[in-house]
């Protein structure tokens, strides 16, 4: 079974999934993105790099943060950006997915960013894609969101640079979520040592421990001493039902407040993917506190994502940057 | 016609035979094997040297797309696959489109499998109308009209008092319900074993417990109202421990497996792979020991092909999305077979279990060769690796 994400030399041919890439490919992501950072504080917020290349947002699911934040990055290498809203045309008049692939194939896309409700369909694109397209998920299902988690692990190497030295704590709906997936792979893959899940049975799937985490169900003792802290968003469908109860009791037990985040360490950071329940998953206190790094990470996406399709379509070679950059204050941009 | 076939090596596990005999054939019946009928004049003799020749098979689970679904599959290229696989006798679950629960669908059914001159058809009936599980269909006019069990194919009865009165009124005729063990509810939505694989690729899962609360049921109704009651692909180890204590406690019930089940797991899926999209789920490297190891003692009596064929354009999307089932007819010999080598089963007991067997489970003529039935037979080369080739 070839690993559908490299080609032949192992070089990166699509971004699926975390799982499966090498450390090394890990790195030269995030420091690739490294030196994305700057060009966004430029006067002219523009690299030539996918000049000429068309880069294609594929959205069969909807999405506002992530699909700006790929068209940002496309733009700002220069890229000709197409983002199209399937959701809302051809699928309802009953194309197929691949059709829709076709069709922009013949019109010269060169990469593809696709986000899907279903796990797998991104790679079910990459598999159907002739050699020289390149795919990104930007999210397929509950299974991955790569940029994502690159994205955070790129921000909690600014504010945390020692990986291999921290404890990590992600709280929440780990069952339906994709970030989360991504994220544990990101942190073990790069030498996390301790990563911890913090949710109700009823929202962790099967044996997730196999994925290299510890299991908590008790929110006070699973943020004991951790040095970051990576809440999930709780989907609006899930807050009553079987899944929980009710919203009000889901953030008494694990919602983040002040008062929780005492028990982590007094230098945590705390993240977000977005987009927030403010009083279900966090307390505004703590979202837009000094210890919140939520909109970091908005920006740092943009470095992610120009960094990857820049890898990708963009020729870049691999790069052995030594420097990380100097870690910023928790709050920096906040 | 008169035929000799010599020198070939006869496995034929119902009249327990596994040697070096010769086998006579004449208007289509088999007239002797071992020493020649007393005036037997052959028109033609077929030397099977290094052959085996054993029964046609009997497969318990294959679609054939007709009625409703000729987009996936055609009954005469179906019928050519089976054959062409060594299959001469299967039996179909009713979930075309309509649903088998009419006499005159049945009929025409078997009148149109019966014009193609190649696999006997023998239809499983819908057990409830529409498969809805509600209202039970006309049972003994389907049997009239050529069915030869009930089934609700994929489609669980939920009201465990219709499934009680199903068994209640099948039994009083004596008819064989042939059932799949899966509890609907915990099963919703699922794609894939809950398991490891299924939380790595972000799947919704199918718990082994669907399968062991399904069964528990149908097992606890099967002992009260006394039906018959035959378990189709069976997947789970816990499953065959309770199929297993069940038929030590003498109930009425058979089960089989499918090959799909004895050879793949969950991690065969791999990136996405829809062809492994299977009702039910492939399981763990655990359940496909247990499955084997029940196949080898007997609790499990029969391997089937659960042949479902599905169009390209079907499985060519996001996993979930694609379309249940696989192929399965010309790869049952193969790869029962390929699991007798790997298990050190004989060849005697491992085509028992696609041919006399399944034959036994619908109560059907076939499976064997016996003097006085058909001549259905397939003649393989079996190699010391599993492989074979079949000679037509």
């Amino acid at each position: 079974m070839n690993n559908p994400q490299l080609d032949r030399d192992g070089n990166l041919k699509h971004l699926l999934s975390i799982e499966g890439l090498p450390k090394k490919i890990l790195n030269q992501i995030l420091d690739t993105a490294e030196s994305f950072v700057g060009v966004a504080e430029r006067e002219v917020k523009k690299v030539p790099l996918l000049r000429g290349k068309t880069v294609c947002n594929l959205f069969f699911e909807n999405s506002t943060r992530t699909r700006t934040t790929f068209e940002i990055a496309a733009k700002r290498l220069s890229a000709d950006v197409i983002s199209l809203n399937v959701s809302t045309s051809s699928q309802s008049k009953g194309e197929t997915i691949l059709d829709t692939v076709d069709n922009l194939i013949a019109m010269h896309a060169d990469m593809f960013v696709v986000r899907h409700a279903q796990s797998g369909a991104a790679h079910l694109i990459a598999k159907h894609v002739p050699p020289h397209i390149h795919v990104v998920n930007a999210g397929d299902g509950r299974h991955s969101h790569p940029t994502q988690g690159l994205l955070d692990v790129f921000t909690i190497r600014k504010y945390k640079p020692d990986l291999h030295n921290l404890r990590i704590a992600i709280v929440g709906d780990v069952l339906h979520s994709r970030v989360a997936r991504s994220e544990i792979h990101a942190l073990t893959t790069l030498g996390v040592p301790e990563v911890r899940v913090i949710a109700p049975k009823t929202l962790l799937p099967t044996q997730v421990e196999k994925l290299g985490v510890h299991v908590f169900h008790d929110m006070e003792e699973g943020l004991k001493d951790v040095d970051v802290i990576m809440m999930l968003r709780l989907q609006n469908e899930r807050m009553s039902g079987a899944m929980l109860p009710s919203s009000q009791e889901y953030f008494k037990t694990y919602g983040l407040t002040q008062e929780k985040l005492k028990l982590a360490k007094p230098d945590a950071i705390v993240m977000h993917p977005g987009p927030m329940n403010r009083g279900v998953e966090i307390d505004s206190n703590v979202a837009d506190g000094k210890q919140s790094v939520i909109l970091p990470q908005v920006t740092y996406g943009i470095a992610i994502r120009m960094a990857v399709m820049a890898i990708l379509a963009g020729g870049l070679p691999a790069q052995q940057q030594s420097s990380v950059g100097s870690p910023a204050s928790p709050g920096g941009a906040a | 016609m008169k035929i000799q076939i010599k020198n070939g090596h006869v496995i034929d596990p119902k009249n327990n035979i596994d040697s070096k005999l010769d086998v006579y054939i004449a208007a289509g019946k088999i007239v002797a094997v071992g020493n020649s009928p007393e005036g037997f004049v052959a028109n033609q003799i077929i030397d099977a040297e290094n052959l085996t020749i054993c029964p046609g098979l009997v497969d318990l689970s294959a679609r054939l797309r007709e009625p409703g679904d000729e987009y996936k599959a055609r009954l005469v290229s179906e019928l050519q696959a089976a054959v062409a696989g060594g299959v001469t006798s299967l039996a179909c679950p009713p979930d075309t489109d309509p649903v088998l629960d009419e006499p005159g669908l049945v009929e025409m059914l078997k009148h149109r499998a019966k014009q193609q001159g190649l696999a006997h058809v023998y239809p499983l009936g819908a057990l409830t109308r529409q498969l809805e599980g509600k209202a039970l269909s006309e049972m003994s006019e389907l049997t009239a009209a050529g069915c030869v069990g009930f089934s609700q194919a994929n489609v669980a009865i939920t009201d465990t008092q219709v499934l009680w009165r199903a068994m209640e009124y099948a039994a009083t005729f004596g008819f064989t319900l042939f059932l799949h063990a899966e509890e609907p509810f915990l099963a919703a939505k699922g794609v894939a074993h809950d398991g490891e694989v299924a939380t790595r690729l972000g799947l919704k899962g199918i718990p082994s417990a669907a399968e062991a609360l399904a069964l528990a049921t149908i097992l606890r109704i099967a002992q009260e109202t006394g039906a018959k009651v035959h378990i189709s692909r069976l997947s789970t180890a816990e499953g065959v421990e309770m199929v297993r204590a069940a038929k030590k406690q003498g109930l009425n019930i058979s089960c089989d497996v499918s090959a799909n089940h004895l050879h793949l797991t969950e991690h065969d899926i791999g990136y996405f792979d829809t062809n492994c999209h299977l009702k039910p789920p492939l399981r763990t490297q655990r359940d496909k020991e247990a499955l084997s190891a029940g196949l080898k003692d007997g609790t499990i009596d029969a391997i089937c092909s659960d042949h479902t064929p599905v169009d390209d354009d079907a499985k060519m999307a996001p996993f979930a999305e694609a379309e249940i089932g696989a192929t399965g007819l010309e790869l049952l010999l193969p790869l029962t077979l390929k699991w007798a080598t790997e298990q050190k089963v004989s060849l005697l007991q491992a085509i028992g279990s696609i041919t006399q067997a399944s034959a036994q489970v619908l109560g059907i003529p076939g499976g064997d060769l016996s003097i006085n039935s058909d001549a259905d037979l397939c003649v393989l080369m079996p190699m010391n690796t599993g492989k074979y080739v079949l000679m037509h």
